[in-house]
């Protein structure tokens, strides 16, 4: 009975669901048209309508040979090394900001003498910091590594740490009570209901690294990537080009935004059913 | 016999939960301990369980002082919907603490979906806890209890959150499972339960908590809701145990 009456919850709320995505994409679809037809009608060589652009970024990246998925070698060259940075640098802040959080969170000594420092640690912008890494790494992938790392890893942590923190008490003495071994303690009680809390760090972080992914290719020194491609455009007054990257990194934004609320939705299945079932 | 309470108390900033709290539990009895909202029954369920050290008295079990959680013991808590894990499965959730005991993935499956099969689950194996309604919730964490085999059982007002007639149903089910050489500890507030449910009844008096009765229930073992229920043994007993919980708290009766 239960069951049948989650079953409708979902249809409805996939329902709802559709509608929103729709009434998005006409807003976007009426944006889109309007900007195609003001910029025609302006002729402005800053302002390039968006068929131009999108003419632009087919011949820049996607025109090449089925072989490589159609990606043109400059693709390959500039779009492929800066998504690599950026999953290297994510990879690297998932791994030691869920780690440092689950310490963190669950010590509550850890906790008292290193939230301050974090907290003050976290606000400072991270662009801020990248020309000192610059003198400290080489400048290239370390450096870029170390700016995406230092700001995209705070979000995860802190929220790592909070969920940790917030582990209902009952379900760790259920823990005793059974006597688990300290992995499963870990692994199906702590990091599952932290779970939630990591991904709402996550959604932060990925954005927080896909600009500084583009801010560290910004600058001199740099030998590839989407960053790098716009400063070469701009350094050309190549003004198409310019604009096929800002819409290049909007749309890769996202799309890496959808497919880590897709993985969400799969991971956390039983997050969104139990507390709806519950309001 | 298998556990004594020797002289426990307890207090939690300046509230004196439990005050010399003394009681004996043979092995294979299903003692009920009954008393009044915040009488410090969980206080003292807490402390068997090891999850509390208490600050006066000791708690020992089959001859040693309980400092941890013992082996052997399950506990079954009042808050079904925190207690099961909404990440897994049914199956999963009853199966969890057996890992720890060292035996095959299999037979670990095969035991739970044995444990769901008494209380009447056989077909939620794979279902998640929160499809199913609160009593059946209830169910898989007697279930849980069950399929971990412990000498002593534990419940804390088991069936404090469920509809009336659930509640009855579970009752039974804990009648029926019981046995084994299990001996279980039920707290509740409510007295016909424990009158019913009982091989004996502790009554304890309002905070500070301490033992003011310890009845014997001198009623069939096998009972049931309607006929145990009218036998003038149950009604002379539930009245003994309700005016005890009541004369334990005066002030409650007047507000």
């Amino acid at each position: 009975m239960s069951i049948s009456v989650a079953t409708r919850g979902q249809f409805r709320h996939g329902r709802r669901v559709l509608t929103a995505i729709a009434h998005r994409w006409l807003v976007l679809a009426v944006g889109v048209i309007a900007w195609e037809v003001g910029t025609r009608t302006a002729t402005s060589a800053y302002f390039p309508p968006p068929s131009k652009i999108v003419a632009r970024m087919h011949h820049l990246w996607f025109s090449g040979p089925i072989a490589h998925v159609f990606l043109t070698s400059a693709a390959e060259q500039n779009i492929l090394p800066s998504l690599g940075r950026m999953a290297l640098g994510l990879a690297a802040s998932i791994v030691v900001g869920v780690a440092l959080g689950l310490v963190l969170g669950r010590s509550e000594r850890a906790f008292e003498y290193l939230d301050p420092v974090l907290q003050f640690a976290r606000v400072i912008p991270p662009p801020t910091l990248v020309p000192i890494f610059i003198v400290l790494f080489s400048v290239g992938t370390q450096m870029q590594l170390a700016s995406i790392i230092f700001s995209a890893i705070w979000p995860i942590l802190l929220n790592t740490a909070d969920g940790a923190r917030s582990v209902d008490r009952l379900q760790m003495d259920i823990s005793r009570v059974f006597k688990l071994s300290a992995a499963d303690r870990l692994f199906t009680i702590i990091i599952p209901s932290t779970l939630p809390k990591i991904f709402a760090g996550l959604r932060l972080s990925l954005s927080l690294a896909l600009i500084l992914m583009v801010f560290s290719e910004l600058l001199p020194g740099t030998a590839n990537g989407i960053g790098f491609e716009l400063v070469d455009a701009q350094s050309r007054s190549d003004l198409p080009t310019m604009w096929a990257g800002i819409v290049l990194l909007g749309i890769l934004g996202y799309l890496l935004n959808g497919v880590l609320l897709l993985v969400e939705r799969r991971m956390l299945a039983w997050h969104r059913t139990s507390h709806g079932a519950d309001s | 016999m298998m556990l004594e309470i020797e002289m426990v108390g307890h207090s939690y900033a300046g509230h004196t939960a439990l005050q010399d709290v003394n009681l004996e539990v043979a092995g294979g009895e299903l003692l009920s301990i009954v008393g009044p909202s915040g009488c410090g029954k969980s206080t003292l369920l807490r402390c068997i369980a090891g999850l509390i050290r208490p600050a006066q008295g000791r708690v020992v079990l089959n001859g040693a002082q309980i400092d941890d959680v013992p082996d052997n013991l399950a506990v079954v808590f009042q808050d079904y919907s925190r207690s099961l894990l909404p990440w897994l499965s049914v199956r999963d959730n009853v199966a969890l603490p057996l890992r720890r005991r060292g035996k095959p993935k299999a037979e670990r499956r095969a035991a739970a979906e044995a444990a769901l099969a008494t209380v009447g689950l056989s077909g939620a194996d794979g279902m998640y806890p929160w499809q199913l309604s609160g009593g059946m919730q209830q169910r898989v964490s007697i279930a849980r209890a069950l399929a971990y085999r412990p000498a002593l059982l534990l419940m804390d007002e088991p069936f404090g959150s469920v509809d009336a007639q659930t509640r009855e149903d579970l009752e039974d089910l804990i009648l029926q499972v019981r046995g084994d050489g299990m001996t279980i500890l039920l707290v509740t507030h409510d007295i016909d339960e424990s009158v019913y449910v009982g091989d004996r009844v502790a009554v304890l008096s309002r905070a500070p908590g301490t033992v003011i009765a310890d009845l014997q229930v001198d009623l069939p073992a096998k009972r049931d809701q309607i006929t145990t229920r009218e036998l003038p043994e149950f009604v002379h007993l539930r009245a003994e145990v309700g005016r005890l919980v009541r004369g334990g708290a005066p002030a409650s009766q007047a507000s």
